[in-house]
């Protein structure tokens, strides 16, 4: 067996421990219960696991495959090849949590660097080294919300991918938090305040606010929301790509700032693994779940990086721990951090307008196409918006799929009351001729559709 | 030649600032600001530094050299499983066909990746003697969360209010805090000669209990014994046992939680299975459960009809999601590989070698260091710092010293029971010579310790830096350069 190096110097090893088999190692198993084996299929060469997983990772159709809008909440943007080569290191990904900081230093830096990064882009104080994704990071800005304000309710919108609304529930569920949904508007898509402000009363913890929001919206209310909220927290969920180009959310006096980090650094990987990023004010540091790499000294007074705060965390607070998380998504944290490192703030900005200049042709050429309007709501959006349509938008999928077109994320199902409608998202990956593609994939749909529609049965 | 980790000065980041422009991503001239309202426009882009590429790669490339991972040598922190990375997991996970492929695809388009998916459910049910797994949880104690999730689902629906959960002394940090998240109120209970103490258990258990958190072998690396006695006393108080996968390494292939009556079993596949810990992370923490508790485990579960994948979200007691997506895909599909080159007398062959090698080390070991509670140990066992306190001396500086001896020092200070405890997890990809090695060095610090005591306090004097000084940085807090910038 190629991993185990001392197969055959068992009996030796045995020999010097004064046992004759393996099976006495395992004496004080209770004998009802051991097993003679797994039924699992047998152990294969190298070479035949990766001709057969190869095969089946080969089954599936891509984004490189196909021309793909989809969205959501990941967004397929360009990795720099310095990302994999890099971070790809095998002293980076072969190792684990620094707790021996003298022998962890490089990536205790790295980490350091990508708490500063992300204090860079969203305006925050401090932030810690991830979260396991950006549904988890909210999540955990509720509970911290809750620990500092002692209330007992959160306010959130309805307009918010609803896989991150349930985990935000199962998170606040055992410990009997309110969860409160505020609905949008219906002609911008964006937040209604009026309700909101309603919502907000002397037993809320925080309010919740996306920027963009899941429909793409920007929330222009965030802007002075501050100002009615009394000493109600302002929890706001971001994209850090749209931070290239949009203010930080500490310029709207937010308290604590999270997102999936997944649009830096990381790739699809068909939703994981990601990372959560999550910053706030410096008097709610010892209030942070997770992990927080400070700046130190050696003995001899040298720069050393260790992890701070650990009287935090549950591998020393154990249940009065600010979190239960241990493991998180470093390696995807140092991803983020390399791929902002390599193309610099010039190239963050870059990402950002490219990404969102291709949204907005992309909507002009559809709105132009009877049948479908574009965007639906009439707010500022970033790289992603509402498409509204007269087709059936799983009719309309499917087509677009006979034509190696992934449309983008259907809403009918989650949000019935926009009709038939669907998102679109761009990154810098998409070139003119991507959104020339697609809006005559929709125009002949619909040309198709009506003259068939006109033909009656013939 | 002896051990010297590399020493780089690197600056920060934010040192090396070089106001390059980029050169990696397409130009945009006409960007028409407008599209933006003014009150939210970022004129000037965020203060990240602009550094060229050759900058950039030297710069992690000087700092991966002063990190150490298990390729560079043996990694013994107990209960983490630090066991060697199959490099052609990581080159299958670089592949197209999974780092291109987006999460909200049709299905028709994932055929590939669900097939993975869902075998791979059906293998950790096979290891771990259940009969539903869900893929979902990110790490450990992601898991430990959604079980304990799993749990309150259960009990609201069988419409009992039982508020306790309840772990044995030797447990770990996240048991504890994963009961305190899903609110419940936690009791220890005492252990006995290392393993869970039954009178204190009877003692403890009630109608209150809704579940026992244990880990088997726990993290003394005791096997415990009594478990289906265990199992029984919760049983019979109506309350479920819950299993902490952290050392399944052990045991996979001898015997199944699931057969030793567990009711809710999270794998962790960063240790066991063999995915690379990343410095941190990501991991990856599957759950499986009894068929009583599998109607609420979280959407979407993988699924197939015919020959044909699909997503199943249509589970009306499902208690919804706790992350988003499917699961850490790029993580499973590096265990599916490692189980897969491994086969099912792999998978047990391994967890022997794990036994064998921790117990050839403990063996070199018991005559120069404490080692309480039994002989017989599993993937682990726990040693004791306390004999050199007469020279002043603590783990703390054995673990330190082990550093110069070219070796990443164990977990230290943990499990709580053991005073001044080091808990050596070798694995069983650790070669003969690594180990004999490592017990040398360990029995070279005895005696330094004896001789030499300041060698140990000095100590390191070979790793990228010398001691580090946490109190120091507890008095000036530091977290990011714009606090350097500010005089911090
Ligand atoms: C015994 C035990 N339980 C639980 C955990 C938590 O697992 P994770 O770090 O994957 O969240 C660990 C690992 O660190 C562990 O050793």
């Amino acid at each position: 067996m190629q991993y185990l190096p001392n197969e055959s110097m068992v009996d030796a090893m045995l020999e010097e421990m004064g046992l004759t088999s393996i099976d006495a190692l395992y004496a004080d198993v209770p004998e009802s219960v051991r097993i003679d084996g797994l039924k699992l299929p047998p152990g294969m060469p190298e070479q035949e696991v990766a001709a057969e997983v190869e095969g089946l990772l080969s089954d599936n159709v891509t984004t490189q495959d196909f021309l793909s809008f989809l969205g959501g909440g990941m967004y397929d943007h360009y990795v720099p090849a310095t990302v994999p080569a890099l971070a790809g290191r095998a002293e980076f990904y072969t190792s684990y949590t620094p707790y021996q900081p003298e022998t962890s230093q490089g990536m205790l830096q790295a980490m350091f660097e990508y708490q500063s990064l992300v204090c860079a882009i969203t305006g925050m104080d401090v932030s810690n080294i991830s979260m396991y994704d950006g549904a988890t990071a909210l999540a955990e800005a509720a509970l911290m919300a809750v620990r500092v304000t002692r209330k007992e309710k959160v306010v959130v919108p309805v307009a918010m991918d609803p896989e991150k609304r349930s985990v935000l529930g199962n998170y606040l569920y055992g410990a009997g938090i309110e969860v409160v949904d505020v609905d949008y508007h219906p002609d911008t898509g964006q937040l209604n305040r009026d309700l909101l402000v309603r919502a907000v009363d002397e037993d809320t913890a925080a309010v919740y606010i996306e920027n963009p929001n899941y429909f793409g919206c920007l929330e222009e209310t965030l802007v002075d929301i501050k100002d009615d909220l009394g000493k109600t927290l302002l929890m706001v969920g971001t994209n850090p790509v749209a931070l290239g180009i949009l203010r930080p959310p500490a310029d709207f006096g937010a308290d604590i700032v999270v997102g999936d980090g997944q649009p830096l650094g990381n790739p699809l990987n068909y939703g994981g693994p990601t990372l959560g990023f999550f910053a706030t004010r410096r008097s709610y540091t010892r209030q942070m779940p997770g992990r927080i790499i400070g700046l130190t000294k050696d003995a001899d007074g040298n720069r050393a990086f260790h992890m701070a705060l650990q009287t935090r965390e549950q591998h020393i607070r154990r249940s009065k721990a600010t979190s239960n998380i241990c493991t998180n998504e470093n390696l995807n944290a140092l991803a983020f951090a390399i791929h902002l490192a390599t193309v610099g703030k010039g190239g963050l900005v870059r990402m950002a307008q490219a990404s969102a200049n291709r949204a907005h042709s992309l909507a002009r050429a559809i709105d132009a196409i009877e049948g479908f309007k574009a965007p639906l709501f009439g707010s500022s959006f970033f790289n992603e918006f509402v498409v509204g349509t007269d087709h059936e938008v799983g009719e309309l999928t499917a087509a677009m799929l006979m034509e190696d077109i992934f449309l983008g994320v259907p809403l009918t199902r989650d949000f019935p009351d926009l009709g038939e409608a669907f998102m679109l998202a761009t990154t810098e990956r998409h070139t003119g001729a991507d959104l020339d593609d697609l809006a005559v994939a929709l125009k002949a749909f619909h040309d198709g559709a009506s003259n068939w529609f006109a033909g009656g049965d013939l | 030649m002896e051990y010297h980790a590399a020493r780089h000065n690197v600056p920060l980041l934010s040192e090396a600032n070089e106001e390059q422009d980029c050169c990696h991503i397409v130009e945009e001239p006409d960007f028409d600001w407008d599209l933006f309202p003014s009150s939210m426009r970022r004129m000037e882009g965020p203060p990240i530094p602009s550094i060229s590429e050759p900058s950039v790669a030297r710069h992690y490339t000087q700092l991966s050299q002063m990190n150490f991972g298990v390729d560079v040598g043996m990694y013994p922190l107990g209960s983490c499983t630090m066991k060697y990375n199959p490099k052609v997991s990581e080159s299958l996970a670089a592949h197209a066909g999974i780092v291109r492929l987006h999460p909200r695809e049709p299905e028709a388009a994932t055929q590939g990746i669900l097939r993975i998916l869902y075998e791979l459910q059906l293998m950790l049910a096979e290891i771990g003697g259940v009969p539903e797994v869900s893929l979902q949880p990110a790490a450990g104690a992601h898991g430990e969360f959604l079980g304990m999730r799993l749990v309150r689902a259960y009990f609201d629906d069988i419409g009992e209010d039982r508020n306790q959960v309840l772990l044995p002394d030797t447990s770990h940090g996240t048991n504890p805090a994963s009961a305190v998240m899903s609110g419940y109120e936690v009791l220890e209970v005492p252990s006995k000669e290392g393993t869970v103490d039954l009178d204190a258990l009877e003692k403890a258990v009630s109608d209150r209990t809704a579940a026992f958190m244990l880990t088997n072998p726990n993290t003394l690396g005791l096997f415990e014994h009594d478990v289906l006695e265990i199992a029984r006393i919760l049983h019979d108080k109506g309350a479920l046992l819950y299993y902490d996968g952290a050392n399944l390494n052990a045991i996979m292939g001898r015997v199944r939680p699931g057969d030793m009556n567990y009711d809710i079993v999270h794998f962790n596949l960063h240790k066991t299975f063999a995915t690379p810990h990343g410095g941190g992370g990501p991991g990856s923490g599957p759950v499986g459960v009894t068929e009583e508790l599998a109607k609420y485990l979280p959407v979407p579960m993988v699924a197939r009809e015919e020959s044909v994948y699909y997503l199943d979200y249509d589970r009306p007691d499902s208690i919804g999601k706790v992350r988003s997506f499917v699961g850490s895909t790029g993580v499973l599909l590096r265990a599916y590989t490692y189980i897969r080159l491994m086969g099912g007398d792999g998978l047990r062959r391994a967890a022997e070698l794990s036994v064998l090698n921790s117990n050839y080390l403990a063996h070199r070991l018991k005559d120069h260091y404490p080692m309480p509670y039994g002989s017989l140990r599993k993937h682990e066992f726990v040693l004791s710092g306390s004999s050199m306190k007469d020279k002043g001396l603590r783990t703390l500086d054995v673990a330190k010293r082990l550093i110069d001896h070219g070796f990443h020092p164990p977990t230290i200070y943990f499990p709580l029971l053991v005073e001044e405890a080091l808990m050596i997890e070798p694995t069983e990809t650790e070669s003969r010579r690594d180990l004999d090695a490592f017990a040398d060095a360990m029995i070279k610090i005895a005696e330094e310790a004896e001789a030499n005591p300041q060698l140990l306090r000095d100590a390191p004097m070979k790793a990228p830096v010398g001691r580090v000084d946490e109190v120091y940085g507890a008095r000036n807090p530091v977290y990011c350069w714009q606090d350097m910038e500010k005089g911090g």
